[in-house]
């Protein structure tokens, strides 16, 4: 315990080297301790590690099978399309994720993206655009960033709505949730009928924008798009919070024992709205992103979106039963997610097939993963 | 001669720790055997694996001479061994008679039959005689009824081997009298009782065997007769414990806290007033049910006051809430651990440092886990946490360490009056040492400290003076030195 409790000076790339050595000489004692078991508890400890790391050796399998299927699926641009389809959506699935570790979650999020997006899209449209919503609002470069504010800005009060009636009339996020998605779809259709646009899907956004968040620079002939760095920055952000600082662990407190939390002085109502705030946030930032991904916007965006955020996060072994989780985890699973479903796309399954396997493989890959939270015996 | 239960080189491993290295036991019928050793020494793990809570790595379980392999608690009760937890396991919701029951409701015509349930506990309660209404939610009673409670389940089971790990750790002295008759009236019916407790004088009252482990090893098995206290407590810590109570010193000095006519709006305390000075070490004696607890939590903020005022340092202090009374500098230990004082699956250090983040917030506001490792490990160190690593769930550490890890917690945010609600609840001999000292510590910087305990040596061993409740109010008030547990009791049922 002692030399664990030391870390080893000042100097960064020092305690790294010395983290490693302590890394590589515990794996090489475990090995050797491996090595002198007898032949039956070494298949044991086999089965067990099988079993713990199931999920990941199952999505290698599939992985692989598509491959054989279709060697194009692990192409160098068939793999960085997958990674930029999960970058986009790796925002809303922080948001929630946060929510799951305080034991809720968010059944309003996809909509209140679809909200922000259409606000922003309604916004942004290039001039001359025949039916254009707002007819009398020409294009200029800070509308952009005035869309990006108003975008956070609904995400956020949403957020926030949604994490006062928690905390203030200790209701279950599942409910809260659930009326408030509704509030925001009548919000959304009420929007897209304002103006010249007649509840039409919200189109011709201006190329400087569209440029800003999709363009980017090319490599191999694979595009990278700029919003890759958006999330990546907000993905390093959000680690801080919920590593270092009060508010993210004040939130792993609150969803593991909310009394507790609040014997210690922790201010659990507040600890709820703000993740709730930055959840919405979150949404926010993604919607400006998906705004001009989907280039066309209308009341479906962002629908059931929050199902695949929260399935992602479930997978990446945020659990339902509060206080666990990693951003790492988060990524992995949006990740996992959307290797999945490119490669049912590949497979070429029939969409009703396809949206069931995409189910059960949800159901497999939580049921499998699960094993490794229950306690040993 | 027959044993009623053997246990026979018992192992058991859990990662990073050899909880059991090869334990044995063995239960007479008709006797109670004591078993004893420190915090962490492993024997609530090696009931789990009596239990069928947890699966043995190696040894051999015999009940009455049979060899049995108990896959769950279930198999277990079948197979005539019951057992009471000791963390409170309790769907806090459901009522009395559902937490009784559960898992065997009776039935009839398909349905659950309450009638029958209500009559059966009635039975039952009346049998090992407590008055509690069956109908009422277990949430809401006081954890010493509560832990009664879980007393008459395991005994409903009529099990022929009852399993107690610490069931007197809220319990004063009339329950746990209480709880000594019934446990003679079950060996007299040839029962055999494993009995777990910190508390020496209960063991040497009852226990006919002793078996003594330390660090996961067996250690010995004698005879109670044949044994002393001393002998016991050198056999747990292996080494000889002069003290049971440090010499306590510095001067009482001038009011630090005053509080007047206190009364709370959900709870009974009615009308407390008293002071506590600089230096002091105030004890509150009372019988179950007295309010000690509630006024703590009153003071505290995490309960509803009626009217009352508090005075700090001469200044009146408002506390709504727990935040008001941590920023005046009052931190409570509160009673019920797994309920409102661990995070279970957080680790020891972000257990131990939730009170006092923003003492380690660097540039940026952000966290310094480093600070924060030291911190901890030096608490560790000075109140003797044993653990495998300071980054381990503290879910896995015995119940002792655990209450180790929250008193440290307070320790880091220095308060200037610390409330101790059963401060040495399940902590071993050794390490309640540790505590008192350190709680001497305290009253040396001049700090005041107010202890609530149900073990009247322990009051009587460390503190200054002894306000003695009784139905929500206070009773009387006597000097910890001089006082007798007669005068003492005498005061704890005058409105009783
Ligand atoms: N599920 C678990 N996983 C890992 N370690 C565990 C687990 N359960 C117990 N331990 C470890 O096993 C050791 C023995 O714990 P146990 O609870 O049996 O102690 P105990 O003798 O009952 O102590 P106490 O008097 O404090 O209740 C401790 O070091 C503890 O940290
Ligand atoms: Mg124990």
């Amino acid at each position: 315990m002692e030399q664990n409790l030391q870390g080893g000076g000042k100097n960064p790339l020092k305690k790294l080297g010395n983290k490693w050595s302590t890394f590589m000489e515990d794996t090489r004692t475990r090995w050797h301790g491996f090595l002198r078991l007898s032949p039956r508890e070494k298949g044991k400890r086999a089965l067990g590690w099988l079993g713990d790391n199931a999920l990941y050796l199952l999505i290698l399998v599939f992985v692989l099978g598509v491959f054989f299927y279709n060697s194009s699926f692990l192409s160098f641009g068939s793999i960085v399309n997958i990674l930029m389809q999960s970058a986009s959506r790796l925002l809303m699935a922080l948001g929630v994720a946060g929510i799951i570790v305080l034991t809720g979650t968010d059944l309003s999020a996809g909509r209140c993206l679809g909200l922000c997006a259409c606000i922003c899209a309604s916004l942004l449209q290039a001039n001359g655009v025949a039916n254009k919503m707002f007819s009398r609002l020409t294009f200029s470069p800070a509308l952009i960033l005035l869309a990006l504010l108003v975008s956070l800005l609904v995400g956020g009060a949403v957020g926030a709505c949604n994490g006062f009636m928690v905390s203030r009339f200790k209701l279950h996020p599942f409910i809260v949730t659930l009326g408030t998605q509704l509030i925001l779809y009548g919000a959304v259709m009420w929007y897209v009928s304002l103006g010249q646009n007649n509840s039409a899907p919200i189109a011709g956004l201006a190329p400087a924008y569209t440029r800003l968040v999709t363009g980017g620079f090319r490599i191999l002939g694979v595009q990278i798009p700029n919003y890759l760095w958006i999330v990546l920055g907000v993905t390093v952000l959000m680690w801080v919070v919920w590593n270092k600082t009060v508010l993210g662990k004040n939130m792993f407190a609150v969803g593991t024992n909310p009394e507790a939390a609040a014997v210690c002085g922790v201010n659990v109502s507040r600890t709820i709205v703000t993740v709730f705030f930055l959840a919405g946030l979150l949404y926010g930032a993604s919607a400006f992103v998906e705004c001009a991904r989907v280039a066309s916007n209308s009341t479906a965006t962002g629908v059931n979106y929050e199902l695949d955020a929260i399935a992602a996060c479930v997978i990446g072994g945020v659990s339902f039963m509060g206080g666990i989780g990693k951003i790492s985890g988060v990524v992995l699973g949006v990740f996992l997610l959307q290797l999945v479903n490119a490669g049912l796309v590949f497979l070429n399954f029939e969409p009703a097939v396809m949206t069931v396997v995409k189910g059960a493989i949800i159901l497999i890959a939580c049921a499998i993963d699960m094993r490794k939270y229950i306690a040993k015996r | 001669m027959e044993y009623l239960l053997e246990m026979r080189g018992i192992e058991k491993s859990f990662p990073g720790v050899k909880a059991l290295k090869g334990v044995d036991l063995r239960l007479r019928p008709g006797t109670v055997h004591a078993l004893m050793g420190e915090n962490g020494a492993g024997k609530s793990t090696l009931m789990k694996c009596l239990f069928g809570i947890y699966q043995k790595d190696r040894g051999q379980i015999f009940v009455g001479g049979k060899e049995v392999h108990f896959a769950g608690p279930r198999d277990a009760l079948e197979g005539g061994v019951a057992m009471v937890h000791q963390e409170l396991n309790q769907a806090t919701k459901r009522t009395v008679m559902d937490n009784i029951w559960l898992g065997r409701y009776p039935k009839r015509g398909g349905f659950v039959d309450e009638a029958k349930m209500r009559r059966d506990t009635l039975v039952l309660f009346r049998e090992v005689g407590i008055t509690l209404d069956p109908d009422a939610v277990i949430g809401t009673l006081s954890v010493a009824d509560r832990q009664m409670v879980e007393i008459a389940r395991a005994i409903s089971y009529r099990a022929s081997i009852l399993v107690l790990d610490e069931p007197t750790s809220s319990l004063t002295e009339p329950e746990v009298e209480h709880l000594f008759r019934i446990l003679d009236s079950l060996k007299k019916k040839g029962c055999g009782i494993i009995y777990i407790s910190h508390k020496m004088a209960e063991i040497l009252a009852i226990s006919d065997d002793v078996t003594v482990m330390r660090d996961g090893a067996f250690i010995s098995c004698d005879r109670a007769e044949d044994l002393t206290a001393g002998e016991i407590i050198h056999r747990m810590v292996g080494r000889e414990l002069v003290d049971l109570y440090p010499e306590m010193e510095g001067e009482v000095g001038e009011e630090l806290l005053r509080v007047s006519h206190l009364s709370a709006r959900h709870a009974r305390v009615k009308d407390v007033s008293f002071s506590l000075h600089r230096g002091e070490i105030l004890g509150f004696a009372g019988l179950v049910g007295a309010g000690r607890t509630e006024v703590l939590e009153t003071l505290f903020g995490l309960r509803a006051r009626e009217e009352g005022h508090l005075y700090l340092d001469g200044k009146e202090l408002t506390v709504r809430t727990p935040r008001d009374a941590i920023r005046g500098g009052i931190a409570l230990l509160t009673e019920e651990r797994r309920a409102n004082g661990i995070f279970g699956g957080l680790s020891i250090v972000e257990n131990a440092c939730i009170c006092s983040y923003p003492r380690y917030r660097g540039a940026l506001g952000l966290l310094s886990g480093a600070k924060m490792t030291r911190d901890t490990a030096r608490l560790a160190k000075e109140l003797q946490v044993k653990t495998p690593s300071l980054s381990t769930p503290i879910r896995l550490l015995s119940g002792g360490n655990q209450q180790k890890v929250i008193l440290g917690r307070w320790m880091l945010t220095s308060p200037e009056v610390l409330l101790l609600d059963e401060p040495t609840r399940g902590v071993d001999v050794g390490a309640k040492y540790e505590i008192y000292r350190l709680i001497g510590e305290l009253k040396k910087q001049g700090k005041g400290v107010v202890v609530v305990s149900s073990e009247l040596p322990e009051l009587m061993g460390i503190c200054d003076r002894i306000i003695v409740m009784s139905g929500g109010r206070i009773s009387g008030e006597v000097s910890g030195k001089e006082s007798t547990q007669e005068e003492i009791m005498t005061l704890a049922a005058k409105f009783a």
